[in-house]
């Protein structure tokens, strides 16, 4: 029935990145809901969500509690990275095939990419991480400390007035915000469409919540890494076996949960934008 | 004194036809001797037994005819309430003995206010009756009100004397809880045409009754019977109601602090010392007064959410700019969610003292602000208060930082957005062309 059946699966994803993702995707839509709810507080919509949230304590406290909950795995991975580039010494961790620091590569697989989009040549061969991917990395990272540093020092204020001026706040709020909008729609968009609704992941792309990907796969879409795994004999290291049926059909439900809560706020948010 | 000596003549006059018709009436019965049935006959004539009555009065018209009547020659025809006669005219002369008895005219005779009837049977039409006799102060003071001058324009039945205080023949004081014109009864009894949409649609008056019903000042009224809650004469006078165009009506712009300052003392005060008062007294045109913010008719406690959320934008009807930027803050935002757990105009402005940030008295001057942001937020420092609660991004002068932050984050979302728009249109539109060989391919990853 399905062809990748008996094909070979690797793991591309370890369990921690997975639940890493589930966690972003979980906090993510949350704050949101919440944020998004108080940026465009005047709509009609805004208000019946914060009354049926329970009151805008309510909506304040469930924001606070997601912010709380993404900062930790926001701390947890950089704590990762630490351990993996001074215990492990991982030098591959910030350049190379398998670092997620934009390299020249990446500018020219971006402009044999815009080549293809327009009949003018074939297209690149991906490495571990394409150009897309590694902007969806450091847009969430930049994304998670800007709203993040913003948003604490509204939450504390006054303690934070003691080393800045109270206009800094002023000015926490208004990044805050735009930049709460602008990972909203970058997610809602472009990240949904990149990584799962364009027509040859569609309806998504499971590998983020199985970890799992099939070798012909892998083979058409990061040539470069598959062939270099498959020669150094590392690729066999990440041999697993085929996604289980619960675990597609679990991903499945995330992602129809996700994109439907995803396009709900951004035609929500995307109307209310444009009509001032 | 002509009318005292009248009101003699009449009381004398009382006197002898009631010997006269007790004496007749026991003629009549034919038996002088009789004493049981003469006393029989005398309460026949003091009762409103139809058949002795008439009789009695039948035969005293020869003797008092040149006589002015007495109430009970009056109450003798104008007490018959199934009289056809008088059923028949167009408007009721019935007069009902039992509720004139307590009424506030009850020591009056009738003739004291039919003052042209000196006859009995009296000759037909009489004179309206005028008030001005004994009420020349309200009769005067109504002549020059709304109400008469409309009804002079118009020769519309506009609310005369009667139409507030009720029939005159049981008209109770204004003090007595049956009256119409008794503090607790008063709005039902003007609220008959000011609460009536089609009147009120007619005559162009707004149709306030329901609305002050709704408001605290009603509601005091009709929940507790509050007597010192305002009613509509409390702010619009009794007899000389006057339009709130007239610079001399207390519902005159001008004059409304003055009134609504007649109970609230202390905030007419306040007022007259903040920036909307002095702004008031020095004439200004659209210096709000009291019902600016809390409306004529519809006042609400200010406590109530709903009002307070209101109120928001009545003070942006006239302060625009900074309703607007006062939006743009958390404070604004959760405001217009529909929350008060945060800071609205008054909370840091006051209500009634609204002083200019220049004024060192002011809550918003500078050397106050700690004390005005440290009512909400917990260990306020002076740093803390350079927030700006009214910030413009726009207004390069007024924040640079804020200014070229927001140049910056627009800046970023249209290059981002441009950049990856055109990015996915255009791999949207290269897939879909090669949708279907590449999955022929077996390379789509998904199937």
């Amino acid at each position: 029935m399905n062809s990748n059946d008996s094909d070979r699966y690797y793991f591309r994803f370890s369990l921690g990145q997975r639940y890493l993702h589930g966690l972003v995707i979980v906090t993510f839509l949350g704050l949101a809901a919440t944020g998004m709810t108080l940026r465009f507080s005047e709509r009609g919509w805004a208000r019946w969500l914060a009354e049926t949230t329970g009151g805008f304590t309510a909506v304040l406290s469930l924001h606070k509690f997601c912010a709380v909950l993404l900062s930790a795995g926001f701390l947890y991975h950089i704590g990762d990275i630490l351990f993996r580039a001074i215990i492990k010494k991982d030098r591959g961790l910030f350049f190379g095939p398998n670092s997620m620091t934009p390299q020249p590569k990446d500018a020219e697989d971006l402009f044999k990419m815009l080549r293809w989009f327009l009949w003018m040549g074939p297209q690149p061969e991906f490495d571990h991480f394409a150009y897309w991917e590694k902007f969806d990395y450091w847009a969430v990272f930049w994304g998670m400390a800007i709203i993040g540093a913003t948003g604490y020092m509204m939450w504390f204020g006054p303690f934070f007035a003691r080393f800045v001026p109270g206009y800094v706040l002023n000015i926490a709020l208004l990044i805050h915000g735009e930049e709460a909008l602008l990972a909203v729609w970058f997610i809602f968009i472009v990240h949904f469409f990149n990584s799962h609704l364009r027509p040859e992941k569609f309806p998504l792309d499971p590998v983020i919540f199985t970890g799992r990907v099939s070798s012909k796969e892998y083979q058409h879409e990061r040539p470069l890494d598959y062939s270099r795994l498959s020669e150094s004999g590392t690729l066999e290291m990440l041999r697993s076996d085929p996604p289980p049926r619960w675990l597609k059909n679990f991903s499945r439900l995330i992602a129809v949960i996700a994109v439907g809560i995803g396009f709900f706020l951004l035609a929500l948010t995307w109307i209310a934008f444009w009509s001032g | 004194m002509a009318q005292g000596s009248r009101r003699m003549v009449s009381g004398l006059g009382r006197i002898a036809c009631a010997i006269a018709a007790l004496l007749l009436c026991a003629v009549a019965m034919g038996h002088a001797a009789a004493a049981t049935k003469a006393a029989a006959a005398t309460k026949a004539a003091t009762t409103t037994k139809a058949a002795a009555t008439t009789k009695a009065a039948a035969t005293t018209n020869a003797a008092a005819a040149t006589k002015a009547p007495n109430d009970k020659d009056c109450l003798s025809c104008h007490n018959l309430k199934a009289n056809a006669k008088l059923q028949a005219r167009p408007v009721s002369v019935y007069v009902n003995a039992e509720t004139f008895q307590p009424s506030v005219h009850s020591t009056l005779g009738c003739v004291s206010c039919h003052s042209d009837i000196h006859a009995f049977p009296h000759p037909d039409p009489v004179k309206p009756v005028s008030c001005a006799g004994c009420h020349p102060n309200q009769t005067s003071a109504y002549a020059g009100s709304v109400h008469a001058i409309a009804k002079r324009g118009t020769k519309q039945r506009f609310p005369a004397c009667l139409d507030c205080h009720g029939n005159p023949h049981g008209m109770r004081a204004k003090t007595d809880p049956k009256s119409r014109v008794y503090p607790l009864n008063l709005p039902r009894t003007c609220g008959t045409c000011h609460g009536n949409a089609e009147i009120a649609k007619k005559y162009g008056f707004p149709d306030v009754y329901a609305l002050y019903m709704d408001s605290i000042h009603g509601f005091a009224l009709t929940s507790d019977g509050l007597l010192v809650a305002a009613t509509c004469a409390s702010c619009h006078g009794a007899h000389d109601i006057l339009s709130r165009k007239d610079p001399k009506s207390r519902t005159f712009p001008g004059n409304v602090p003055a009134t609504c300052g007649t109970c609230h003392a202390g905030v007419q005060v306040a007022y007259l010392a903040g920036a909307h008062g002095k702004a008031m007294i020095a004439g200004r045109a659209n210096a709000p007064v009291c019902t600016n913010c809390h409306t004529s008719h519809q006042i609400t406690q200010v406590g109530v959410v709903n009002w307070q959320l209101k109120t928001v934008a009545t003070c942006g009807n006239c302060h625009k700019a900074r309703l607007q930027s006062y939006r743009d803050t958390f404070h604004g935002q959760v405001t217009e969610l529909g929350f008060v757990a945060t800071a609205r105009c008054w909370s840091c402005h006051g209500s009634h003292e609204v002083l200019k940030a220049s004024d060192p008295k002011s809550k918003v001057a500078p050397a106050n602000l700690p004390a005005t942001c440290g009512k909400c937020h917990q260990g306020v420092t002076a740093s803390f208060v350079s927030y700006e609660p009214h910030p413009n991004p726009h207004d390069r002068r007024q924040n640079p930082a804020l200014y070229y932050a927001a140049l910056f984050m627009n800046l970023l979302l249209l290059g981002v957005f441009f950049f990856f728009g055109l990015h996915t249109a255009l791999w949207l539109a290269r897939s879909l062309t090669v949708g279907k060989r590449g999955k022929d391919n077996g390379v789509s990853g998904e199937q």
